[in-house]
């Protein structure tokens, strides 16, 4: 029965001059999710609204679905379409709605109409009065409540035709892709990284990513889970670069250098080296982590500190005060989290220590690292120039 | 060089087999139940297949009933012997070294009101006919046991538990699990007194997707498929005629020559397992003898992952299984190794080397070259 969708769109609404600019995004987003949906659709923009419009029949469970993934929509109306044949017509076409949608709930409503058209013959509160009154009579479990009610009926009278809509599907938030330029995710493949990258970028930034592979402790497979796991994130943040980094080398290196309880912090430490590299290399602004306080021995606050020493980009950790509960749940509403609890190793597990600093001291962990003066930054270049470049989407 | 060294877990499908089974795909690709000339053709390949592996085992045609493969050949021995002969008893008995095709419907049943019996096996893997013999009762209906098991290698003596089951309880039917055997061992159901026998296609350079249950005609068995009542009913569905035709093929080249071939697989896992005694910290579970099966070699490396070894084999071409999976995140420890009593710090150290006809002495060499090499490399980087 529906025909269109109504895009509401939130803090974009509040912008200056520059809001078409956000507006012309989220239109190329859209309409980027939907090409591979089965149906053609218009989308246009008038009056600070955003309409899609199917022509022809269409899926409307998929569309929804890829709406749902567009970053910058905070709801999605979903419209009938009726053509203006008079208020007879427009009244019984409201009922057939009403019918469909509302046939037996206990609920409080309101009519909301619009005239755009400002040559209908009935002005908006005689049509809400008009409806409303007909409503209340073939729906006797339906009471008006025109301060907080439970359904909104709008009706916007168009030129040539009527728009009636009442549900708002939830979209994800945020700011349209693209609006916020691009970050460098450090992508393992555990619950966490898949997450903060999936929230920055719900800020409108543009996502590549690195990952360390180690093999042979990290198997084929664990690399294919991260591929996998990009993909996932790539149906919200559009195509990711993904930089494969084989870190074996140097994980040894420093493991035969170093003391081995600092391990774990001089690795990451050499990571966030290699992925502000990459960034840096290829236009990204900062560095985005799934780090969350305390979770583990690298993530204590002194172990941040610590890690965090040698980045000179900003570095964005969405989750640093989520709980793991938290982190679990939008794991699971983004589908990353199936995927990342399948049983493979990753490079940092494979080493820690039994018993690693909690409370590194950012000089001790310094002078460490002088012992790996001789050969490192060799070793640093030597990854970087073979690294393996995947584009996803 | 390439040494794939894993023929446990499948093999790679013969060119003759292949050959022919395209063949039948493309030309021959009647359905075996249509009356017309191509049905025909098609329900010719099943019969041909048929009369070879009666033939084969020494027992009729009748009693050979073609499967998806070694799990649904399980699956259908137990509950659908289970089933039919339920009113009889409800006492099962298996052992503790099952594979989980086994050991997964015995779960099933056990949710439906069988009680099953898991017999113990001594450190060689090999299952107590002491315990058998007390466990079989005027209740038990079937007895499950495998021929070869798929983790070490050891050896039922399956003659002798069928001695030992039928003296106790002429009633109880013996299900024998022979995927890792068959091709490898001459097995004589009638013989040996199985009443039930799984094979697998895909174990005997065949087709993936095939196998087969020997049947004996006098065993109550019920489907546990439903359909167009192929193959007496027993077994719904159309017949995967290129893949039956294509383990037939496969089963015959292996059986060919079969105790030369067996001699060669023998000298060869002695010379591996020479090469292995000479590496420090190396442990072989269950027997290596003539007294193992022929093809399967399981390992135990002090200090090392068995993940790791198998990835750093895996970057030299080698190919094999790791005994038990173990990661930080879901540790899957062998059932198998924990049964024969491999040391905990071994169980998630633990390798299986396959090997079939077609694996060759440079192979052997080349794998145990690569274990001499990355052996003191691996041991240095480990969690401190």
């Amino acid at each position: 029965m529906f025909q269109a969708f109504l895009i509401k769109y939130g803090e974009i609404g509040v912008k200056g001059k520059n809001r078409y600019v956000f507006e012309d995004a989220l239109v190329a987003r859209m309409k980027r999710v939907l090409a591979p949906v089965d149906g053609t659709f218009k989308i246009t923009k008038e009056q600070g609204r955003i309409y899609v419009e199917a022509e022809g029949p269409f899926d409307y469970e998929e569309t929804v679905a890829a709406l749902q993934r567009v970053f910058g929509i905070v709801g999605i109306c979903p419209v009938v379409l009726a053509e203006d044949q008079g208020f007879e017509a427009l009244s019984r076409d409201v009922m057939d709605y009403m019918h469909r949608m509302y046939e037996r709930a206990e609920k409080t409503f309101k009519v909301h109409t619009r005239r755009a058209n400002k040559n209908y013959p009935m002005t908006s509160p005689e049509v809400n009065e008009e409806i409303g009154g007909r409503i209340l009579e073939e729906f006797p479990n339906l009471t008006v409540d025109v301060h907080d009610p439970e359904i909104m009926l709008h009706i916007e009278l168009r030129s040539g035709h009527v728009n009636i809509y009442s549900e708002v599907l939830p979209g994800p938030g945020g700011m349209p892709l693209g609006t916020n330029g691009r970050s460098m995710l450090l992508l393992s493949g555990g619950i966490d990284s898949p997450v903060a990258g999936y929230m920055v970028a719900r800020r409108g930034v543009c996502v590549d990513a690195v990952y360390f592979h180690a093999p042979p402790y990290t198997s084929e497979r664990a690399k294919e889970k991260v591929v996998d796991l990009a993909k996932k994130i790539a149906r919200y943040t559009g195509p990711i670069r993904l930089h494969v980094i084989n870190f074996t080398d140097i994980q040894m290196y420093i493991y035969d250098r170093c003391p081995h309880d600092e391990l774990t912090i001089i690795m990451r430490r050499y990571m966030m080296r290699i992925a502000q590299k990459i960034a840096e290399d290829t236009g990204c602004l900062a560095l985005i982590t799934g780090e969350s306080i305390g979770q583990v021995a690298s993530q204590t606050v002194p172990s941040l500190a610590a890690t965090n020493d040698v980045c000179t980009l900003p570095v964005f950790r969405p989750l640093i005060a989520f709980d793991k509960e938290d982190i679990v749940t939008i794991a699971k509403k983004i589908d990353t989290y199936e995927t990342s609890i399948l049983p493979y190793e990753d490079c940092c597990t494979t080493f820690v220590a039994k018993h690693p600093v909690t409370k590194p001291q950012v000089d001790r962990i310094r002078r460490s690292e002088l012992l790996l003066s001789e050969k490192i930054e060799e070793m640093v270049e030597e990854a970087l120039s073979a690294r393996e470049v995947l584009e996803i989407s | 060089m390439e040494a794939y060294l894993d023929n446990s877990a499948t093999t790679r499908c013969m060119e003759c087999v292949t050959e022919q089974m395209v063949r039948i795909l493309r030309e021959d690709y009647g359905n075996p139940s249509s009356l017309h000339k191509k049905g025909m053709d098609a329900e010719h390949y099943i019969k041909e297949a048929k009369a070879f592996f009666a033939e084969n085992l020494k027992v009729s045609e009748k009693e050979i009933c073609f499967t998806s493969g070694g799990t649904e050949s399980n699956n259908l021995a137990l509950i659908g012997t289970a089933l039919a002969n339920q009113r009889a008893g409800k006492h099962l008995i298996t052992t503790a070294i099952e594979h989980p095709s086994v050991i997964n419907a015995m779960k099933h049943l056990e949710d439906r009101g069988f009680s099953v019996t898991y017999l113990p096996v001594d450190r060689d893997g090999i299952v107590s006919l002491a315990a058998l013999e007390e466990a079989v009762c005027g209740e038990t209906i079937l007895v499950s046991m495998m021929y070869v098991n798929n983790e070490i290698g050891s050896v039922q003596p399956v003659e002798e538990a069928a001695r030992i089951i039928k003296k106790k309880n002429a009633k109880t039917l013996f299900h024998v699990d022979a995927i890792q055997a068959y091709g490898k061992y001459r097995i004589l159901p009638k013989r040996m007194g199985i009443d039930l026998l799984s094979v697998s296609g895909h174990k005997l350079h065949g087709p993936k997707g095939t196998g087969l249950l020997y049947v004996n005609e006098k065993v109550k068995i019920r489907p546990i498929l439903f359909g167009g009542d192929q193959q007496k009913g027993l077994r719904s569905g159309t017949e995967n005629v290129p893949g039956i035709a294509g383990m037939a093929e496969a089963a015959k080249v292996c059986c060919s020559g079969l105790s030369e071939k067996v001699d060669r697989l023998y000298v060869l896992k002695e010379h591996f397992t020479e090469g292995i005694r000479k590496l420090e910290g190396v442990f072989m579970n269950g027997r290596t003898g003539r007294d193992s099966a022929p093809h399967i070699v399981s390992v135990s490396f002090e200090g090392i992952r068995s993940e790791v070894l198998l990835h750093a084999l895996e970057e030299k071409g080698i190919y094999v299984s790791a005994g038990s999976a173990c990661s930080s995140n879901k540790p899957a420890v062998s059932r198998t190794l924990q049964a024969i009593g491999v040391k905990k710090e071994l169980l998630g150290s633990t390798l299986r080397f396959s090997f079939s006809f077609e694996t060759t002495k440079e192979e052997i060499d080349y794998c145990l070259e690569a274990l001499a090499e990355l052996l003191p490399v691996l041991r240095r980087y480990v969690r401190r």
